[in-house]
């Protein structure tokens, strides 16, 4: 019976783990991060940081526009300034680099198209990872038929 | 049995192996550029050096404007005297635009987060260029072409649309090439002749 417990800990610890890699790995969208508000701070200056935070820095690995200090990330971040103090929405901004760099420069895919796929499928294999464990722990908890009727150990009894 | 947990394993494996096949025959450094197409972004920005063929009328610190510049060939090279494979194209740079200087194919070239003195040092070091060069100041052309980095090319046509993007240094054959394929395209359209 401990076996089982084992196998049963063990499948679900690595379900768990896969699970965890899926999500990794689909790029969902991380809330950009909270940053200290000073006194001089504006909502112009908020509106800035969130949305550099959503555009890739061109010339880094990974880095977004905002958390790179690189020239060229912080001239960007000027120019998502300036756009945004001239009126244009948040998304008028982020399809003006979309026209110039592609989806690329978003650090988020859209979820539409192809990139879709990418949100679904750790679902998708959520639902397939939940349907196998049942199907695995029910197959390992049913009693077998000649194991029921020998509750009481006969030490004549040997394994199939 | 046996066989079953095979095809399954297969099944994984051989997609898997092919999508990681795949992508070794990419590039992970080659980004497509939505631009080609595209209306060029335009510009109006000062020229630091006019360039040893620029047209009299042009002098120095005087603005150089795309739209001026509609019904030409346009070239436009984005460079900066920090840059090593910018070295790497210059002497090109500089035989091919001489040979079309004064026709009807414009060079430009755009420098990139550097400032005009060192680039004007780093034109006398290396040898100047026969066309203008043009700060970019808080490079707001550079964004507005989508610019990754240094050197990259852009060809833009006599329609005013970028017609190709060059990445890294370029060679003479892409820009004879290039060039050449963007005159006789407009050159067809104007004779009617597909």
């Amino acid at each position: 019976m401990s076996g089982q417990w084992i196998r049963l800990w063990a499948a679900l610890v690595l379900s768990a783990g896969i699970h965890n890699v899926a999500l990794g790995q689909s790029g969902a969208p991380r809330a950009p991060k909270p940053a200290i508000v000073t006194a001089a701070d504006s909502a112009l200056d908020a509106e800035t940081r969130s949305l550099a935070a959503q555009l890739r820095c061109p010339v880094c690995q990974g880095l977004s526009v905002q958390d790179s200090p690189s020239e060229l990330a912080q001239q960007m971040r000027d120019v998502v300034r300036q756009q945004l103090q001239d009126g244009k929405s948040p998304n008028e901004v982020k399809q003006y680099f979309v026209a110039r760099y592609g989806e690329w420069i978003l650090m988020a895919p859209p979820a539409s198209g192809f990139n879709w796929l990418v949100y679904s499928l750790p679902a998708v294999v959520l639902v397939f990872g939940v349907v196998f464990l049942v199907v695995l722990v029910r197959r390992w908890t049913s009693v077998p038929h000649d194991a029921a009727s020998a509750t009481t150990p006969n030490p004549s009894h040997t394994m199939h | 049995m046996k066989w079953k947990r095979g095809v399954i394993a297969a099944l994984i494996a051989v997609p898997s192996i092919g999508l990681l096949g795949f992508g070794l025959t990419r590039d992970p450094g080659a980004i497509p550029s939505p631009l080609p197409g595209r209306a060029a972004p335009t510009f109006t920005l000062p020229a630091f050096t006019r360039g040893d063929s620029a047209p009299p009328s042009l002098t120095e610190n005087d603005s150089v404007r795309l739209a001026s510049m509609s019904g030409d060939v346009v070239v436009l090279n984005f460079y900066a005297s920090w840059c090593l494979a910018c070295r790497d194209e210059h002497e090109v740079l500089r035989s091919v635009a001489a040979k079309y200087a004064g026709t009807d194919v414009h060079f430009f070239g755009v420098l990139y987060n550097d400032s005009p003195g060192n680039a004007v040092r780093w034109l006398g070091e290396m040898g100047s260029l026969p066309y203008p060069s043009l700060a970019d100041p808080h490079s707001r052309t550079a964004i507005d072409y989508g610019l990754y980095g240094v050197p990259e090319t852009f060809f833009i046509g006599r329609d005013g649309r970028v017609a190709y993007k060059h990445t890294g240094p370029v060679t003479q054959d892409v820009l004879v090439s290039k060039i050449e394929a963007l005159r006789a395209a407009s050159r067809a359209a104007a004779g009617g002749v597909q």
